[in-house]
């Protein structure tokens, strides 16, 4: 069969999947004791595992699948999450990012990943790294099953030993039972039985009750003391059917001490009567980090899944298709209007005009699909911070609102790395250390929030921090120092105006430029991303309470507001956004400075470009005229005046590319159709401004 | 046996040219054209074409022929060769053709002054017919023009 065809499919829903793992987690990390989250993280990296061994995706679905056993343990309360499982279960996410990314490209999704599987079968056997509190973990976990336990654990160790001593062999066995096998516990039992035979098991895991009553997966492994050795009682076990597999390891008395405490944290981990929440000793041995998420993690919403999604997923390129068709039916509908009124027949009249107010409704929801949630970008934000404060040693808060504000499709696809830049600064430089919270009286915990909202036909999303600020005084001085300005013009800078320095190119007031961002440096890049994308970056901040960055979108990249200009028989478009004004200047009043022409605009010289002579229009020449009409445009602080022969008015009007085969021209940043049906270009403006 | 393919024939002059069925989009009636300064004098423009702006070339232009006059037989040729839609402006188009591959030879060194790399080949049809094969990928490569302008500049 060939899959191809489900190929985009699966990159879709498995990005749906990883990235609902990873909230899942998240949401896990500050409520660890909450059972419901893994179910819905169980259940996603499950079909996750179905899909890539579907699409023939092996070390995807292997991959996957030891995440499963690991949760499996952990739903079944016979494993507790902790630091490290986590930690590990996030490598192990990461590592499915990027395969699948790996997937997207082309590739055949394969990775090393080894290292990743080797620690999650080590959890599942239940070997946690000492460096993990894993000591402080099992004597905790030892407590809640009583003391029975660890006195069995040494009786049992010295019947061993003794054994060994005696000669016997002493056998570590790992059995596998075949997944399809109906009467598990029948098969566990046989061989039990069998072993019981030649020689005597001292001790299982799962237990032995537990095996009886099918409390167990599939696998189980045992200690035992026989006169066979190892490769005899591994064939014995074999000829039983449905036997998967089976290892039997001989233990000598150094491994046997290493074993011992190993399955002592097995077994303890392994006994489902002990509610890990009732063990007082639990809470101190919980890792610090999680425990102070908890208090404020409460509230961060979880996606408990089940609510079955009422939207399908569509191509972008279809919907750019249905808006050219959509163009299309505007041009026609204009025609059709136009002959109405040449007719004049009622009727016809009538149609064309409900046809109009219908097209127009159409056109709103075309537009509308393809809008897509912020939450499209902040969703992997989360986790960013976590790793980021993890690495950072601090603690931080990420707060999300808004997150359903929706931005256009083009937007979103650009605003990604910004933010990401932002929020780094937030979190490497907006918030203080542990220490220096504490010693300013602020909690321990940072909060960096991050929302978005509607406000007119913008959408504004701010990064706050509740960190130091920042010091105009600092940025001042620093500025004079990289000599982006002099000490006189410091002195007549306001201390809002000395903030938005940061974004100056170049400029970096962090005394050490850490690997995570220092601040200020690439500031510029995201105030020139930001702008290209006709946004704007402003930022607020007041020492001692915290810093805001606040950026400024427009709805959506596809429509502008443009002014239409007339040179000679041409048309051009001008997006409003650059306009500053538009008038008339008299000839005289023009004057030439070093062969620059030039014009006199508020208290100063701008210079003035006559568009007809920069794109050669062939049927038209103003200096011919007495009066020229200018349109002055603006990229940053500096103006240019531009000279066109007419203005035909304000327009709302859809960006088009020109095609790969022209993909910049000089001077036009686009094209759009008019009503009539004619393309126009778009001046860019930018073009005009060196 | 070499496989049969379609071709569109269309005229430049009093040469007939042709081009694979699979590669050409739409042929068009003359429309209107938008200007596009600062191009090659070859490229027309751009034009709508069912809310696509698409640019057009004047396939004489392109092959340094001497531009024509264009009447109620100009059409527009919409090819789409390796992702780029782009408009042919021609003399006339008015015939699809099948032809075996192996009628079509290699070209001569110089076929009516059109440099022989833009050509496929050139295939005979009936007793004194030609038919020049365009290879479209020369044809819209654009370095090899800023190659030939910086040289003449």
């Amino acid at each position: 069969m060939d899959m191809n065809q489900y190929l985009s499919m699966f990159i879709d829903e498995s990005n749906d999947h990883l990235q609902s793992l990873n909230e899942s987690m998240m949401g896990l990390e500050a409520n660890p004791e909450d059972i419901s989250i893994v179910q819905v993280i169980f259940r996603s990296a499950h079909t996750l595992k179905g899909m890539a061994a579907t699409m023939g995706f092996e070390d995807l679905a292997s991959l996957t699948h030891q995440m499963e056993n690991v949760l499996d343990l952990v739903r079944n309360n016979k494993l507790r999450m902790q630091d490290f499982i986590f930690d590990t279960l996030f490598k192990s996410l990461d590592a499915l990012e990027s395969m699948v990314e790996d997937i997207t490209g082309g590739g055949e999704g394969k990775a090393d990943v080894s290292a990743i599987v080797s620690s999650l079968q080590a959890i599942v056997r239940g070997e946690v790294p000492a460096a993990a509190g894993a000591a402080a973990e099992v004597t905790a976990a030892a407590a809640t099953t009583g003391d029975a336990q660890i006195s069995l654990d040494e009786f049992q160790y010295s019947v061993l030993e003794q054994s060994l001593q005696e000669g016997h062999q002493v056998l570590y066995v790992d059995v596998a039972i075949r997944k399809d096998c109906q009467l598990k516990a029948v098969r566990a039992y046989m061989v039990f039985d069998l072993l019981e035979r030649s020689g005597e098991v001292v001790k299982s895991f799962p237990s032995v009750q537990d095996i009886e009553q099918e409390k167990f997966d599939y696998g189980f492994s045992l200690y035992y003391i026989t006169q066979k050795d190892a490769s005899e009682i591994q064939r014995m076990i074999l000829n039983l059917s449905e036997i998967d597999k089976v290892t039997a390891v001989a233990l000598d008395q150094e491994s046997l001490s290493q074993m011992a405490q190993e399955m002592s944290a097995a077994t303890a981990e392994a006994s489902p009567a002990a509610p890990v929440q009732e063990s007082p000793a639990s809470a101190p041995a919980a890792p610090a980090a999680s425990a102070a998420k908890e208090e404020n993690g409460k509230s961060a919403p979880v996606r408990t899944g089940g609510a079955p999604s009422r939207t399908i997923r569509v191509d972008i390129e279809r919907l750019d298709v249905l808006m050219n068709l959509f163009s299309e039916l505007l041009i026609d509908r204009v025609r059709l209007e136009q002959l109405a009124s040449e007719v004049q027949n009622g009727d016809l009249t009538e149609t064309v005009e409900h046809m109009g107010r219908v097209s127009g409704d159409l056109q709103n929801i075309v537009m509308k699909l393809r809008m897509v949630p912020v939450d499209t970008v902040f969703n992997r934000f989360p986790r960013m911070v976590r790793d980021l404060a993890k690495s950072l040693d601090k603690k931080i808060d990420l707060v999300v609102t808004g997150a359903e504000t929706e931005l256009d499709r083009t937007v979103i696809d650009e605003i990604g790395d910004p933010l990401v830049h932002l929020l780094r600064n937030a979190v490497d430089h907006g918030v203080e250390s542990i220490q220096d919270r504490l010693a300013s009286g602020k909690s321990d915990t940072g909060t960096v929030n991050l929302r978005a909202f509607h406000s007119g036909n913008h959408v504004f999303i701010e990064i706050e921090d509740d960190g130091a600020g920042i010091k105009p005084q600092k940025i001042l001085q620093s500025a004079i120092k990289k000599g982006i300005i002099t000490q006189e013009q410091a002195a007549a800078y306001s201390d809002d105006e000395a903030i938005q320095l940061l974004f100056a190119p170049g400029f970096s007031t962090a005394e050490v430029i850490s690997d995570v961002s220092g601040r200020g440096v690439g500031l510029d890049v995201v105030k020139s991303k930001i702008t290209s994308l006709g946004g704007n970056v402003v930022v607020y901040s007041t020492p001692g309470k915290g810093t805001n960055f606040s950026v400024q979108l427009p709805l959506t990249l596809s429509i502008i507001a443009a002014m239409l200009v007339k040179i000679g028989s041409e048309k051009y478009a001008i997006p409003l956004s650059s306009i500053v004004e538009t008038g008339i200047v008299k000839n005289t009043q023009i004057r030439t400075i070093h062969g620059n022409r030039m014009i006199e605009f508020r208290n100063s010289h701008i210079p003035l470009l006559s568009l007809s002579k920069f794109y050669a229009v062939p049927d038209f020449d103003e200096s011919t005229e007495e009066e020229t009409e200018i349109v002055v445009v603006r990229k940053g602080e500096r103006l240019v005046a531009l000279a066109v022969q007419d203005f035909i008015g304000q327009n709302d009007i859809v960006i088009k590319n020109l095609g790969k085969y022209l993909p910049e021209v000089q001077g036009i940043s686009g094209a759009t159709i008019l009503g009539d049906g004619q393309v126009a270009l778009i001046i860019d403006p930018n073009a005009f401004i060196k | 046996m070499a496989e049969d393919i379609k071709v569109i024939v269309f005229k430049l002059g009093s040469e007939e040219y042709g081009i694979e069925v699979e590669k050409v989009q739409t042929i068009e009636r003359m429309m209107p054209i938008t200007r596009v300064p600062k191009t090659y004098s070859f490229i027309k423009g751009v034009i709508n074409l069912r809310g696509v702006v698409i640019p057009v070339i004047d396939l004489r232009g392109r092959f340094g022929i001497q531009e024509a006059e264009h009447t109620d037989q100009t059409r527009i040729i919409i090819v789409n060769v390796n992702e780029m839609e782009v408009g042919f402006i021609v003399d006339s188009a008015n015939d699809v053709i099948d032809l075996n591959r192996d009628s079509i030879d290699t070209p001569p060194d110089v076929v009516g002054g059109i440099k022989a790399k833009y050509l496929d080949g050139v295939a005979k049809i009936g007793e004194d017919r030609l038919l020049i094969m365009l290879n479209l990928t020369e044809v819209l490569n654009k370095s090899e023009i800023v190659q030939l302008e910086s040289l003449e500049g």
